[in-house]
């Protein structure tokens, strides 16, 4: 018994240094050192920076940006959320599997596809126009994090409540709402990191005069050099990111032990309300997506497969090093590999923070690591990107001519997913099951695999089509570290759109609508495993 | 057993940068350049046929990010040779000591043109391509309208050619930079300012990005918008159905990139070789068709059609160390009028 307590402390020990090292090195270091070296002067910069009335200007709008987007992704995901993952219905894989789409497409190309819709009314280039490009982006997250969780919540104590005469809407607010809390808490805060953090669709869709502290940092960093300014913004981005996850964590509270998953219930009447905003919703979310499909059949004013024969080919004039077909290809192969390490490292995070440690500085130590493995996707990618060449120039580290930057980098912004898809189930293990796994003789291991694996079953597979995903669509970083000869599909997109003439616009709409495809397809794919899983249960 | 899955992944994290470089005997070069370079398949294995120098090709980032990398990394740089270094970085890369002093012994008088003057990059860049950066004009747009085209900046403000034009963002787009340039150069400074105002009290519009203004505002013919004239290159009409668009010649601004050698490269010799490499006609007469600009070189042969296109005689130029001194109160200038 004794032997079984100092090994599982020890799985547990090895279990928290995997993530730590993997953000310490590809993450904190790099950052620090790029924040260091605009500070090599002092810190006078502070001063000078905040009074320039920009600054305060830009503040505030990151914030109030973010945060409106946050909310409204919130009021909308949560009644996408009940009717994919507690209604049945047909189509439902499908549409579960569509919603996610925009949150793969690269930027460039949904900035496009708004921008043409919205052409010629008043919401081109306006603020209004930002926000709804950022719900359209992020309103999935809080779906599939909200609705995983959602759908392994012990229906009893609802049917409890009906049965005690509660209204749906007292049921909802008092027991439901109470038990979702830590995963709404969850996806609203990695909704406002992307917010806040957003560049190519805040740049694309209101330009520079709706600067947020993202696109302040690029221009900073990448056009005039002034690294004193950009540290001061990356501190202060970290400070807000900081803050808010204090906030989250506060409120995001522990969720109680389940004992039985629901079974998805038909469609009844009270559920209209939800069932109307999901399709409306939907509906709006296929918008942008219908522009491209048609666009990318059109040549010439008449339907045609052009686009999509010219995807075998690397383009009008050599645009491209390779063809498509393989760049599909690497985008697979590389958001393969960063999958396997995001959710290999997430989970061995997620083990670790799902424990409550008698001791207070243990708790404290785990709300850190907690907090720190979400900073990647508040912090600016120049930042990041800049301080990998930066930071990472001496073996063993010197990964800047690898190809493997690539998926790390990837796997960096899928990481925080998988452990906010993953985490609150994980805490919702009853403490006393593995205890009384442990008292039967099972060992540490064990007693991860049997129990807690097997009970986050389905939140690991959601968070790795969603890695997964994050990966494909992963373009930032991508862009900035790639090989040439090894470029992935939204590489070759952003190519393709940047050259004119012949066949190379309507091939980058052909790349697109394949991308979409792809994405869809895995996620289906995921949720047929996610089924089937079900009888395991 | 399984309670060293943890360390192993460690250990394979780890292992992972030990990437491949050279082992044996052969010379690998790093080519560092940004995301807009291409070269046909079988170009650069040429050199590596003729001198038996292996070339790795290390791209990302857009002009801007390729200087500032550079810069950022002078101390353990990421390459022997950079390519795409142009005319507005130049001289902060010089001076902040990125690259060894070398230009190409191959380029002639006929070439002498785009050499940077001493103190903004001189004697140690190589020009390797040049395109301009003009207003396009769509000429069926204007034959349809039976409006006579504008041909001079100043015509952009006559109140005939009201919300017709669509210009990139200066602090967000290459092209809008050098458009900008275009104005300080013609008007001079206190006097562009006004020249903007004008501009946008004529109802010219201001996108974030090239493929914005060209794909979704402009009226050409792989374009969806109603707006005529955008600020573009002047090689994109030859990549549009003859005789569609056009360059108007008196609007453009010369974009000319180079190639150096970088400072602490352990194969000077043969960076300089690559860098002549990239100066002779095998890649010259390869890059029109793969970066959409005009080779430097005398002795280099354009594609069929690219003759018929007229190029500017005399494009508006800046000295590169004016450009870097003032860039950023330009900037800041620019972004009050047009982005207030």
């Amino acid at each position: 018994m004794a032997g079984g307590v100092v090994g599982y402390r020890a799985a547990l020990a090895a279990a928290a240094i995997v993530p730590l090292v993997f953000v310490g090195i590809f993450f904190a270091w790099p950052v620090a050192t790029m924040v260091g070296l605009g500070f090599a002067d002092g810190l006078g910069g502070f001063a000078e920076v905040f009074a320039r009335p920009r600054t305060g200007r830009i503040i505030a709008l990151t914030v109030g940006q973010a945060g409106l987007a946050t909310v409204i992704c919130v009021a909308l995901g949560l009644p996408i959320a009940h009717v994919l993952y507690r209604l049945r219905f047909r189509g439902q894989r499908l549409l579960r599997a569509l919603i996610i789409v925009p949150f793969v497409l690269p930027t460039v190309v949904v900035g496009i596809a708004f921008r043409t819709l919205f052409r010629g009314t008043p919401l081109d280039s306006s603020f209004a126009a930002i926000l709804l490009a950022l719900v359209f982006f992020n309103v999935a997250v809080v779906v599939r994090t909200v609705g995983s969780s959602w759908e392994s919540l012990d229906p009893r104590q609802e049917e409890a409540a009906a049965a005690l005469g509660a209204s749906p809407a007292r049921v909802f607010a008092t027991v439901t709402m109470r038990r979702l809390l830590p995963s709404v808490v969850s996806a609203a805060s990695v909704v406002f990191l992307f917010c806040s953090t957003a560049f190519g669709v805040v740049l694309v869709l209101g330009g520079t005069q709706f600067g947020t502290i993202e696109t302040e940092i690029w221009l900073l960093t990448t056009q005039f050099l002034d690294l004193r300014a950009a540290s001061v913004l990356s501190v202060t981005q970290l400070v807000v990111v900081v803050v808010l996850l204090a906030v989250a964590a506060r409120s995001r509270g522990r969720s109680l032990a389940q004992k039985r998953a629901a079974r998805p219930r038909p469609i009844r009447r009270t559920d209209a309300p939800a069932v109307i905003l999901t399709i409306l919703t939907a509906t709006a979310l296929m918008a942008p997506l219908a522009t491209l499909l048609l666009r990318s059949l059109e040549v010439d004013g008449a339907l045609s497969l052009h686009n999509y024969a010219a995807l075998a080919t690397t383009g009008t004039r050599n645009a491209l090093a390779v063809p498509v077909w393989v760049a599909l290809g690497n985008s697979l192969a590389t958001a393969a590999t960063a999958t396997v390490t995001a959710v290999t490292v997430g989970l061995l995070a997620s083990i670790l923070l799902s424990r409550t440690p008698r001791s207070p500085w243990a708790r404290r130590a785990l709300e850190v690591i907690d907090g720190t493995l979400m900073l990647p996707l508040g912090v600016s990618a120049v930042t990041v990107g800049f301080g990998f060449l930066i930071a990472l120039n001496t073996p063993p580290f010197d990964l800047r001519s690898s190809s493997v930057l690539v998926p790390i980098a990837q796997a960096l912004v899928a990481l925080p997913l998988v452990v906010r898809a993953t985490l609150p189930a994980l805490r919702s293990v009853d403490s006393r099951m593995r205890e009384s796994a442990a008292v039967l003789g099972a060992s540490p291991l064990r007693v991860i695999a049997t129990i807690d694996l097997a009970l986050v079953r389905r939140p690991i597979l959601a968070a790795t089509g969603f890695a997964f995903a994050v990966a494909l669509g992963e373009f930032g970083a991508t862009t900035f570290l790639s090989r040439a000869d090894r470029p992935t599909l939204p590489v070759v997109i952003y190519r393709l759109i940047g050259v004119p003439g012949g066949d190379n616009f309507g091939m980058a709409l052909a790349a697109s609508v394949v991308l979409a495809a792809v994405t869809v397809a895995v996620i289906a794919l995921v949720e047929r495993l996610h089924d089937s899983a079900v009888g395991a249960f | 057993m399984n309670k060293y899955i943890p360390i192993a992944a460690v250990a394979v994290i780890l292992l992972a940068g030990c990437a491949p470089t050279a082992t044996d005997s052969t010379t690998t070069l790093v080519l560092v350049t940004h995301d807009s370079f291409a070269l046909s398949e079988g170009t650069l294995e040429k050199f590596t046929e003729q001198t038996g120098i292996e070339v790795q090709v290390q791209a990302g980032g857009d002009a801007g990010e390729l200087a500032n990398k550079l810069v950022l990394t002078k101390d353990s740089p990421l390459g022997d040779v950079v390519f795409g270094i142009d005319n507005t970085f130049a001289s902060r890369v010089v001076d902040a000591g990125v690259l060894t002093e070398y230009v190409s012994g191959d380029v002639t008088d006929a070439e002498s043109k785009y050499l940077l003057p001493d103190g903004s990059g001189g004697g140690y860049l190589t020009p390797i391509d040049s395109g301009d950066v003009c207003v396009n004009v769509d000429h069926e747009w204007f034959t349809a309208a039976g409006l006579e085209e504008p041909a001079t900046l100043d015509d952009l403000l006559k109140p005939e050619y009201k919300d017709l034009l669509v210009v990139e963002a200066a602090n967000s787009s290459s092209p809008g930079l050098a458009f900008l340039l275009t104005t300080i150069a013609a008007y001079g400074d206190g006097e562009w300012q006004q020249y903007w105002q004008g501009l946008l009290d004529n109802g010219a519009k201001i996108d974030a990005s090239w493929s914005d203004a060209y794909y979704v505002d402009f009226s050409g013919p792989s374009s969806e918008g109603d707006r005529p004239l955008v600020v573009s290159y002047a090689s994109s009409p030859p990549f549009e159905p003859a005789g569609a668009t056009g360059a108007l010649l008196d609007t453009c601004f010369t974009q000319t990139e180079y190639a150096g050698v970088i400072a602490g490269t352990e194969h000077e010799k043969q960076a300089q070789q690559l860098v002549d490499f990239l100066f002779s006609p095998t890649v010259q007469n390869d890059i029109p068709e793969n970066m959409y600009v005009y080779p430097v070189n005398s002795k280099a042969t354009l594609p069929d059609g690219w003759d018929q296109y007229p190029v500017a005689e005399k494009p508006y130029v800046i000295d590169p160390a004016e450009i870097d001194a003032n860039r950023e109160e330009w900037l800041a200038a620019w972004s009050a009028i047009a982005q207030p």
